[in-house]
């Protein structure tokens, strides 16, 4: 944190979130701020903030618990520990007492009142800026009290959004691949959903069957993923609401790697036939399916551009996995990588401008980030077995599957710096995440 | 494995040879290969009642029933391994397929699924679509040694079903393969 003027008052704690590895990754938010966080790596101050718990009992105690855990997950934020707090009898509906915060350099306080009227819970938080003495936000959320968790993820994202200027991902859902049963023979792989945080995992298949892959509709409420049998695949697509499930068809050969268009209107999916994997896409309101790449090579693992224009897809076609761009028509296949190593899994980010992927060298496996255009590669992690990145909605953070040698893969999350690596707090073995849109 | 009546029968002499060997062994000449633990010396105490260990017995396939999806792993062998990201036939392969379709071309009722498997030294869904190359390597193997196309179908585990999850290179190199696998017609 820098402090221009020690005289200055803070009037917006707006960050500057930006990251200089070979040039700005994202555009400086707009910049109204007098003292700036500047999220850089290796030269990061998160910003400490006061989260007690909000009144109206034990409810009110876990909410403000888990906007806490979000914020300090985060990265930008360092909670401060309630021990220290001076002021204790804190009430939403008077002013803080900003000394008291400002004694142990609280730079943000959120508090806030739980009520529940007519069987409803009724949630009131304040955002409040202590140097400037200023409210920032004021706002007042309503859910059945069995929703508490997500009205505290909707709190975290307003908070995040007001402070960093950029939309939050708390309020978010994660699909992804729970394994249990070791990596042999008895091992089982359910389709399992959960909250971004860990919280309310279940499970979609009963693990009869391998699993792989589960993609996110933009819609959140459907999903796609692959079905493997000793008889052959399926793509199958998952209404969580409904819980109607579909096949996409029969195609002939085995089918895998399906991933949506951002706007939910396609699915790009492989399908191999005599050992030749290409790529093809279902336009699933026709049923009408094209196929986009007819080369010898592997071309898998297509991942379309959020304005649906083109497709990043994994092909070995120049002789090892590489990363290649076409039109989402198929039409001019471009190659995007050429430093040494394979690169697989693809994944472009909800905001365009980047690209995520797997990268393989050295012996270890990386999760990195590239531009559109191939350049700027910057790898972010660097394990044994590294795979499978997908976005947080807000293109900050990524989720990944991390497995040591012999042993089993567990969900890890990393920033776009590559600063804030961190497993998820789910508490078994997962594989293959995928990240919701923000829910509405 | 199903032992027939007379396969149990044997199997029980042999162990009883076993046993027999393993003692004379031990009081008289030391025979390493067949001994898993050094044996006892003189001056260890032994109750009553106590005797030296029989060293292991290998499983002998004996039983096997000719033309038996067992006897076909054991005596064919139904797996074959490929080197690192690559699906070609390998030489230590060929005489194994050539064992393959012989024998497939013996019992012609059978059925056969080529599962492709990898290593997990790769991403999920490129490990699927190498997995899907090394089936369908074995499978051309097969088709130009005589075994009709329509005996055979293919499927890729990727690196979902390893053999060996220690994860050495050992373990890596052996879950490089391709598994014949019967799936009707054998008896």
């Amino acid at each position: 944190m820098t402090v221009r003027s020690p005289s200055m008052r803070l009037k917006s704690l707006m960050f500057a979130l930006v990251a200089l590895v070979g040039g700005a990754l994202v555009a400086p938010a707009a910049a109204r701020a007098e003292i700036e966080v500047n999220v850089n790596r290796g030269d990061v101050q998160p910003l400490p903030v006061a989260v007690p718990a909000f009144g109206g009992g034990q409810v009110g105690g876990d909410i403000a618990g888990v906007i806490s855990a979000n914020l300090q997950r985060s990265g930008l934020f360092r909670p401060l520990d309630p021990a220290s707090f001076v002021e204790r009898d804190l009430n939403a509906a008077v002013q803080p007492r900003f000394a008291d915060w400002k004694q142990i350099n609280a730079q943000a306080l959120v508090n806030g009142q739980v009520t529940v009227v007519g069987g409803r819970l009724q949630v009131d938080f304040r955002l409040w800026d202590v140097f400037a003495e200023q409210q920032l936000l004021g706002l007042q959320f309503t859910s059945s009290p069995e929703n508490w968790r997500r009205v505290a993820h909707k709190i975290s994202d307003a908070v995040y959004e007001r402070l960093t200027g950029e939309k939050g991902y708390f309020d978010t859902r994660v699909v992804f691949v729970a394994e249990s049963g070791g990596r042999g023979p008895a091992r089982q792989k359910r389709l399992a959903i959960m909250d971004q945080d860990g919280a309310n995992p279940s499970y979609l298949t009963d693990g009869s069957y391998i699993v792989m892959t589960p993609r996110f509709s933009s819609n959140s409420q459907e999903i796609t993923y692959m079905a493997l049998r000793p008889e052959g695949s399926s793509i199958y697509l998952f209404n969580l609401e409904t819980g109607r499930r579909e096949s996409l068809g029969d195609f002939r050969g085995m089918v895998f790697a399906p991933r949506f268009s951002a706007d939910g209107s396609k699915v790009a999916f492989s399908v191999e036939r005599s050992g030749n994997s290409d790529i093809f896409v279902m336009d699933l309101r026709s049923r009408q399916t094209s196929r986009l790449t007819a080369d010898p090579g592997i071309d898998t693992s297509a991942s379309f551009s959020p304005d649906g224009s083109r497709i990043v897809f994994n092909s070995d076609r120049s002789g090892s996995p590489q990363l290649y761009v076409m039109g989402a028509d198929g039409s001019n296949p471009r190659r995007l990588t050429f430093g040494g190593g394979r690169y697989t899994t693809p994944v472009w980010s909800p905001t365009g401008e980047f690209i995520a992927f797997t990268k393989q060298t050295g012996g270890q496996f990386h999760i990195g980030v590239m531009r559109a255009d191939g350049s700027d590669e910057r790898l972010l992690t660097s394990g044994y077995l590294d795979e499978g990145p997908t976005w947080a909605p807000n293109g900050r953070v990524l989720m990944f599957s991390r497995e040591t040698r012999g042993g089993a893969p567990r969900l890890w999350s990393v920033d776009v710096t590559g600063r804030i690596l961190q497993p998820v707090p789910y508490p078994t073995a997962g594989s293959d995440p995928a990240w919701s849109p923000l829910l509405n | 494995m199903v032992l027939s009546f007379n396969g149990k029968t044997a199997l029980r002499l042999s162990l009883v040879a076993a046993a027999t060997l393993s003692v004379a062994a031990c009081s008289s000449r030391p025979k390493p290969q067949l001994d898993t633990r050094p044996p006892a010396g003189p001056t260890q105490p032994q109750g009553p009642g106590t005797t030296t260990q029989p060293g292991p017995v290998g499983n002998q396939p004996i039983g096997a029933v000719p033309g038996s999806a067992e006897e076909f792993r054991v005596n064919v062998g139904d797996r074959v391994l490929f080197d690192f990201d690559q699906y070609s036939i390998r030489g230590d392969a060929e005489p194994i397929l050539q064992g393959q379709a012989a024998w497939l071309r013996r019992y012609p009722s059978v059925r056969v699924r080529i599962e492709g498997n990898t290593d997990e030294l790769g991403t999920r869904e490129y490990n699927l679509a190498l997995g899907a190359r090394r089936a369908n390597a074995v499978r051309d193997y097969l088709v130009s040694n005589g075994v009709t196309a329509d005996r055979i179908t293919t499927v890729s585990f990727g690196k979902e079903q390893p053999v060996d999850t220690s994860g050495t290179e050992e373990g890596q190199a052996r879950n490089r393969n391709a598994r014949t696998a019967i799936v009707s017609g054998a008896r």
